[in-house]
């Protein structure tokens, strides 16, 4: 193997075969008569989905895929031409972009019309705006899913009734109606099961970010691991084998105490700890991981990993009550609990994976992440005594990635932490 | 009373930022409360059935030099939450015993966490409104949302809120409502003896003042309105939509006018006018204001549409009703709803031959001449279009 080819384990070829397969799947569907659905990532109802056997688009993924191939930039340029304003988000204005160059898949293929918009409307107030603007050019049904937000810091009865009501007398029925088939709750309860079983895997891999050495990178590598979970596979027999082999893989690493592996091979060094707030940028998704292994950064644990589902906080899909635990499901994902909240995990974070603080990648794009990040960072130095450092990129706009700013900034930061220990040492 | 007085007293409470009026009003008798809450809509009626004054805050406008809030947000963060921060942390907010955040945006979304954090001591609370508008669905989850909130402010006015209460308040706002239609249908018929400026203040005044007392400020406006006796120019007569969260400066309201264009309907302050009809003041009080929130509220662009035919048409309808010549999309800088929404709005315009133009704006925006151009040669082109039709 050549020094420049990037290292790649099994669980990622199988992923990005998964991947490859779901493009084509969808690519196909008017051949094959079956029917396509876009919804998002977070407060996904994928099981359901398949139980009508429907394929699953996710336009947040097309424009991650969009941007990790640097064809982002342009999309968002033709987006902003269209009169879409250059604050707002770029997922967006990226899907915009990519309907108007003709919506082509990875794969080469042009993705055919959405059968139907599923608008699972958890944690982002955009993802409201996003469908109304996609049924404007595809004229196609469009089904809400208003998910409450957890004001307070927990779910309420009255939040879990709302959800299953509108699944019972919205979206099931309009599944029905834009797939042709009846609901069938017994598969979907199969789907569900699978769907426990791949989430016990990603918790104990996500939870090995607590050993020394991490055998994981939590935010980059973990990028890899949400994947299926978070994407159309969640519930599918493929996502449990995925995670199966995931799971084999982190179980040598930590037999030998290997680190993660880096598109450059295996990390070796691991200086610093962290924590991450907020999501990667995509366009320079490399360029910003080499940033932290270079310096013998490893992330051990990372809130954007816990978007499309807080599974380490205890939550599995529980086929016994089926359409309730979509509801907490979708109820409990990240960026739909409130701050106190978030604060709380990103605290436990850095106690239990002994990190050395919290780097917050602050997005641009995103207030649902973004607002009140300062805060965030202040409150969890005050209560850890972990320093807090802050980068501003954007998830899949270019022009917003200063690849000489982020680096200063890392580095300034890797140098306070020396400090901080140096400090701690004199103090002892 | 002449129009001068009236909106002098309203542009005095306006520029108050230590929020005089609501302070003395709290003092006036023991166990009296005060209820700030946010941008665009929450039911004023459960606070004011509490014995409690709702104050609206609107962030700090450009009056408010923020020094400690723009250390909670990144640049690209619109500047209503750092000035709200601001109110908080100078402590201009201190005599606020609840803070309501209601469903706009995820800025003030995550603002409502942030008051929890910072100011754990005051009753806070993000008010969430449905999205999904069927009576059985939305309605039965915002009616358990009500009493969810009648028990907080129960808790923090010490007192337990009757529906008897409740009935009395919806009384008192239903009258407001009528008094604010009032106003909007006197300056659709003469807008020229009501400026947008004036109307403006107005309507803010309905922030801090007790529903009754606004009433009849809104009314006195009107009468003496009437008899005063004022130029008309040769303005064009247009909407302003956009403003319905961070206000636009009030300098900002005047150039629209200046600049040739009688303001003729807007969503500034949507709060005096987010319920359309009468709430029944009969049967369960919560179940009433549920039904009109589902049925009879504003379209804007912090809620959901759920069908494509009937998205914009209440903007497309509002340019009817108050026979404006065109739209004035006036958002301002970052914000979701209003940015987001825009493309769609422009396309339901463009359809139904209305021109329109659009501009960003931020509470404390100082330069006007590049809007007061924009906005003039946006009225010259509806002159010169309107004579050639």
């Amino acid at each position: 193997m050549s020094a420049k080819e990037t290292v790649k384990e099994p669980s990622m070829l199988k992923q990005k075969e998964m991947i490859a397969r779901n493009y084509d799947a969808i690519t196909s569907a008017k051949e094959t008569g079956r029917k396509v659905s876009s919804t998002f990532v977070p407060g996904n109802l994928n099981e359901l989905v398949m139980s009508f056997g429907i394929l699953n688009n996710l336009p947040e993924i097309n424009a991650i895929q969009n941007g990790m191939r640097k064809a982002s930039g342009p999309m968002i340029m033709d987006a902003e031409k269209r009169g879409h304003s250059e604050d707002v988000c770029t997922y967006v204005k990226a899907d915009i972009g990519m309907m108007a160059r003709g919506n082509i898949a990875p794969n080469g293929k042009p993705m055919p019309d959405p059968d139907v918009l599923l608008l699972s409307y958890t944690g982002c107030f955009t993802f409201m705006k996003w469908f109304e603007l996609l049924r404007e050019e595809y004229k196609c049904p469009t089904l809400m899913l208003h998910v409450p937000y957890e004001g307070d810091g927990h779910m309420t009865k009255n939040m879990v009734d709302y959800v299953v009501k509108q699944l019972k007398e919205v979206i099931i029925p309009g599944l029905e109606e834009v797939s042709g088939v009846k609901f069938d709750i017994d598969r979907l309860r199969e789907y569900m099961r699978n769907s426990a079983k791949a989430e016990d895997d990603l918790v104990w891999v996500l939870e090995t970010g607590k050993l020394k050495p991490s055998p994981i990178d939590a935010y980059f590598g973990g990028v890899y691991y949400i994947g299926p979970m978070f994407t159309a596979f969640r519930g599918t027999e493929d996502a449990v084998e995925y995670y199966k082999l995931l799971r084999k893989e982190i179980q040598y690493r930590v037999d030998n105490k290997l680190g993660p592996i880096t598109p450059d091979g295996e990390m070796k060094d691991q200086k610093y700890r962290l924590v991450v707030e907020g999501p990667p940028n995509w366009t320079h998704f490399r360029e910003f991981w080499k940033m932290f292994y270079d310096e013998g950064a490893v992330v051990v644990a990372s809130t954007y990993t816990k978007v499309g589902g807080t599974y380490d906080q205890g939550f599995r899909h529980d086929e016994t009550r089926p359409l309730e635990s979509l509801a907490e499901y979708c109820l409990s994902c990240y960026t739909n609990r409130n701050l106190p909240d978030r604060i709380g995990m990103m605290e436990r974070y850095i106690n239990e994976y002994e990190a050395d603080g919290l780097l917050t990648n602050s997005i641009k794009s995103c207030n649902s992440f973004s607002a009140g990040q300062l805060l965030m960072m202040r409150e969890i130095e005050r209560r850890t005594g972990k320093p807090g450092a802050f980068i501003e990129t954007d998830l899949v706009d270019p022009r917003y990635f200063s690849a000489a700013n982020v680096k200063n900034r890392l580095e300034s930061y890797f140098q306070m932490i020396d400090q901080k220990r140096k400090g701690a040492k004199s103090a002892a | 009373m002449s129009t001068a007085e009236i909106v002098s007293r309203a542009q005095q409470l306006f520029e108050d930022l230590n929020f005089t009026y609501a302070r003395e009003w709290k003092a006036a008798a023991p166990g009296r409360k005060v209820v700030g809450f946010m941008p665009v809509y929450v039911p004023r009626e459960m606070i004011w059935a509490a014995g409690a004054l709702p104050l609206g805050i609107f962030g700090g406008g450009d009056e408010l030099e923020v020094i400690h809030g723009d250390a909670y947000y990144q640049s690209y963060i619109c500047r209503i939450p750092r000035s709200t921060i601001e109110l908080g942390v100078s402590n201009r907010l201190d005599f606020v015993d609840g803070m309501l955040f209601p469903f706009v945006c995820d800025v003030i979304r995550n603002l409502s966490g942030i008051w929890k954090i910072m100011f754990p001591n005051v009753y806070s609370k993000f008010f969430d409104t449905p999205q999904n508008y069927q009576s059985s669905i939305g309605g039965n989850y915002y009616v358990q949302e009500l009493h969810e909130l009648r028990e907080g402010l129960e808790k923090m006015a010490g007192r337990k809120i009757t529906d008897d209460d409740l009935r009395r308040s919806i009384a008192d706002y239903n009258e407001n409502r009528k008094a604010v239609r009032e106003v909007y249908d006197f300056r659709i018929e003469q807008p020229w003896k009501a400026p947008a400026w004036e109307v403006y203040l107005l309507m803010r005044a309905g922030m801090v003042l007790p529903p009754d007392e606004h009433t009849k400020m809104l009314r006195d406006y009107v009468a003496a309105a009437r008899d005063e006796d004022r130029p008309i120019r040769d303005n064009c007569r247009i909407v302003v939509t956009g403003s319905f969260c961070e206000q636009p400066p009030l300098n900002l309201v005047k150039s629209i006018e200046m600049a040739g264009c009688y303001v003729v309907d807007d969503d500034y302050m949507l709060v005096n006018r987010w319920l359309m009809t009468d709430v029944p003041t009969e049967g369960d009080p919560l179940v009433n204001l549920s039904e009109a929130f589902i049925k009879h509220s504003v379209e804007t662009a912090c809620k959901y549409v759920d069908k494509e035919e009937v998205k914009g048409q209440f903007l497309v309808e509002s340019v009817r009703r108050s026979k404006a010549e065109g739209v004035i999309f006036a958002a301002p800088s970052f914000c979701d709803p209003a940015l987001l929404d825009r493309p769609m709005l422009q396309h339901r315009l463009t359809e139904n031959n209305i021109p329109f133009i659009a501009f960003k704006y931020a509470e404390n925006s100082g330069q006007m001449q590049p809007i007061r151009e924009q906005a003039g040669t946006f009225a010259d082109s509806i002159k010169l279009w309107s004579e050639q039709q």
